[in-house]
């Protein structure tokens, strides 16, 4: 059985668990490319018009794999995977969004993840998810402990400043660094605070990464935090965020914003239809007024520009520079 | 203390009852208007979602009428409405305008424990007392909604446009204003015998019957869906709509203590096509559409704000239930900029499409389908 895997919404944060799980049990599996003007197009023809991009590339993914001939495409709900917090309602809703849309019933696998209340559930969605390939549990069980294995260790490449793609390289033993253009004197250190699936989708991006590397610019994200760390930070809200990826992006502003070490932060917003963003925004955006610190909210739709993107980054990185440079000649006022 | 408290549909008439019965101040925000619409735009996130504009809006006008406290209902996610207090609360603050926010968050906090908290800072009441209160407020809202049914089914068999309107608008002013429950009963009684006076036409076979579902601010906010319910009624519609207040009530700020099954049936309905909650009433939205089909009506319409998530996904699948099921469903999306003059043009359009059809099926020329279990 061929299990299509739709390189996209959480696929960066998850895809070494599932590969890893699938080909122990001795599933083929197939990963769709990384997006590209076929795939966008695909999934903003496919998916309504009102649902976030991330969602519509999503959809586009999907079509990509299905036009190649797998049986089943992996599609797991993702309600919740921790206490006290869920996904976002559209992931809630993907499977079934993309199962009567392309009307897969019974080619999907859409097994439910919820450990917001009932942290065992896993286990039922991982031996539901197996006994399609095997019927012993102790393999599902093993190929599950070594999928986590595999995750544990892409989490730390990541956390060592690899992007997704990178470290997925190096995991499967193909080279792949970047050329960082580093200038003595001249690097600056900005966060860039964004979802996942929109950060490391190059195509989606309009490569938002390579461009701020290019420019002299060291990017910290999200992703180089560990967790534990980015949970204290938000747990300065008043009330927790109910949504894990929200609180991650504003745990992890929080953090860059009150760091010394880095000069501006960046908070990107595939700003289309995107519910949480629209309330973490807001909030990130008091913080960095209230310490004063350069920030920037990008937002960006499948209309904008490249241009634009660009002129924007680089204003912004000047300013950055230029308040950097009065600060070192200044140096009293800020002790 | 002067406490305010955000408009939806009739809900102030229940929120005044309660607080009032408690001899708390109350400060009832003006009717949400352009005006509300607009303040409340000019300073909450561009891509919020609407009730949360309106929301900042009323509280905006209400503080104007000199309200300094906020009471509201807070939430777990996942859709936004959980997060409202907290996003409201920094807004006001920063444009200097602070209000007291005081949330309910059941199950952390009941009703009664927020009233009691309430009342502790207003000078003590007896726990019965505020029990008393719930239940006043309850009833009011059950009376309300007892008579907005009967006034939709009305509305699109009225001989004389707007009768029936007129005897609706002065029984909300009765029930507002009833202030023990002989005078609330007796509201209600008078209500039901007008609307039974009103003059009503004598051919019934042109009625249409269309469903009403979606997020539940848009359906309960008259301001929010342009009065949808009353333009259809006068097209000759009679309409259903798939929450009611008191049924909202119940399931998020009582946690379904007042037990309507209505809830679970329209869940169960839904499986064919959303499996698993999707935050606010995404599901149910599907659900509806299922029973509404089942009961035989000619179409269904879906509300929802711009960028609403939970309904969002239902959207998202509503194709293949509409083609599966042969229903029309006509999805309404609003925000600031919907205009009155393209949502009627919309609304007409759907209505002839269900008149054409009505009788198409009259004739014996459109097939039923059987549907999915
Ligand atoms: S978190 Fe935002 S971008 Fe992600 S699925 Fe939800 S609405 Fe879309
Ligand atoms: S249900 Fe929709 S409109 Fe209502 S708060 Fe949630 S996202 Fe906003």
């Amino acid at each position: 059985m061929r299990v299509g895997i739709p390189r996209g919404m959480l696929f960066y944060h998850y895809y070494p668990l599932w590969r890893t799980f699938f080909s122990e049990l001795g599933a083929e599996t197939a990963v769709s490319p990384a997006t590209n003007k076929e795939v966008l197009g695909r999934g903003v023809a496919e998916a309504v018009d009102e649902t976030c991009l991330p969602v519509k590339i999503f959809y586009g993914h999907v079509a990509w794999l299905l036009e190649r001939g797998i049986d089943v495409v992996f599609v797991p709900r993702l309600v919740s995977v921790e206490k006290g917090a869920y996904i976002c309602p559209k992931l809630l809703g993907l499977p079934d969004m993309i199962r009567n849309h392309f009307r897969l019933d019974g080619k999907i696998i859409d097994v439910t993840v919820n450990l917001n209340r009932k942290p065992r559930q896993l286990y039922r969605a991982v031996y539901e998810t197996g006994r399609l390939f095997t019927k012993r549990p102790d393999c599902i069980y093993r190929a599950f402990c070594r999928g986590l294995e595999c995750l544990k260790q892409y989490e730390k490449l990541l956390q060592r400043g690899l992007w997704p793609e990178e470290a997925l390289a190096v995991m499967e033993n193909r080279s792949g660094s970047r050329e960082e253009k580093e200038k003595e004197g001249e690097r600056l250190n900005l966060a860039l605070i964004g979802h996942v699936y929109n950060l490391y989708d190059g195509y989606a991006s309009m490569n938002l990464l390579t461009k701020l590397n290019r420019m002299g610019v060291r990017v910290f994200t999200p992703e180089t935090l560990p967790w534990y760390l980015i949970q204290q930070r938000a747990a300065t809200l008043p009330k927790p965020l109910f949504w894990t990826l929200g609180k991650r992006m504003v745990g992890a502003a929080f953090h860059y914003l009150a760091d010394p070490t880095i000069h501006g932060v960046i908070y990107y917003v595939a700003a289309f239809g995107c519910g949480p963003d629209s309330f973490t925004a807001d909030i990130v955006s008091r913080q960095a007024r209230r310490l004063r610190k350069p920030f920037l909210l990008l937002t960006v739709d499948e209309h904008s520009g490249e241009a634009g993107l660009v002129t924007r980054l680089e204003a912004f990185v000047d300013m950055v520079r230029w308040r950097l440079e009065k600060d070192e000649n200044n140096l009293p006022a800020h002790g | 203390m002067k406490i305010t408290f955000p408009h939806m549909g009739n809900m102030y008439i229940c929120v005044r009852a309660l607080l009032e019965y408690l001899d708390l101040d109350v400060v009832v925000p003006p009717p949400t208007s352009k005006r509300t619409l607009t303040l409340g735009t000019a300073v909450a996130p561009e891509f919020a979602c609407l009730p949360l504009k309106i929301n900042l809006g009323n509280f905006i006008e209400a503080r104007e009428l000199g309200a300094d406290t906020v009471i509201m209902a807070g939430g777990r996610g996942p859709c936004r409405f959980g997060y409202y207090a907290q996003i409201e609360k920094g807004i006001l603050e920063d444009l200097g305008m602070e209000l007291k926010m005081l949330v309910i968050e059941p199950p952390q906090k009941s009703v009664r424990e927020f009233l009691q908290e309430i009342k502790d800072t207003a000078g003590g009441k007896s726990w019965w007392t505020i029990i008393r209160a719930i239940r006043f407020g309850w009833e009011k809202i059950k009376a309300v909604d007892e008579i907005e049914k009967e006034v939709m089914r009305l509305r699109a068999r009225e001989e004389k446009t707007g009768v029936v309107d007129a005897v609706y608008r002065e029984a909300l002013q009765a029930v507002d204003r009833a202030g023990s429950y002989e005078e609330l009963k007796g509201a209600v009684r008078e209500a039901k015998e007008r609307l039974a006076a009103v003059p009503l036409r004598k051919e019934e076979d042109d009625i249409l019957r269309i469903g009403i579902t979606g997020e539940i601010y848009t359906l309960l906010e008259p301001f929010a869906n342009l009065d949808i319910e009353r333009k259809l009624g006068r097209m000759g519609v009679e309409v259903e709509r798939s929450i009611m207040l008191s049924e909202w009530i119940d399931e998020h700020l009582f946690l379904g203590l007042a037990r309507h099954n209505h809830g679970h049936e329209t869940k169960r309905a839904a499986r064919p096509y959303i499996n698993h909650f999707v935050g606010g009433h995404g599901q149910e939205t599907l659900g509806s559409v299922n029973r509404y089909w089942q009961q035989g009506f000619d179409g269904v319409i879906q509300l929802m704000p711009f960028t609403c998530m939970p309904e969002i996904v239902a959207q998202s699948v509503l194709p293949r239930a509409r083609e599966e099921l042969d229903m029309p469903v006509l999805t309404l999306i609003v925000d600031e900029h919907t205009g009155e003059a393209g949502f009627i043009t919309r609304l007409e359009a759907f209505v002839d499409l269900l008149r054409h059809r009505k009788e198409r099926k009259r004739e014996g020329k459109l097939v039923v389908p059987v549907g999915r279990a």
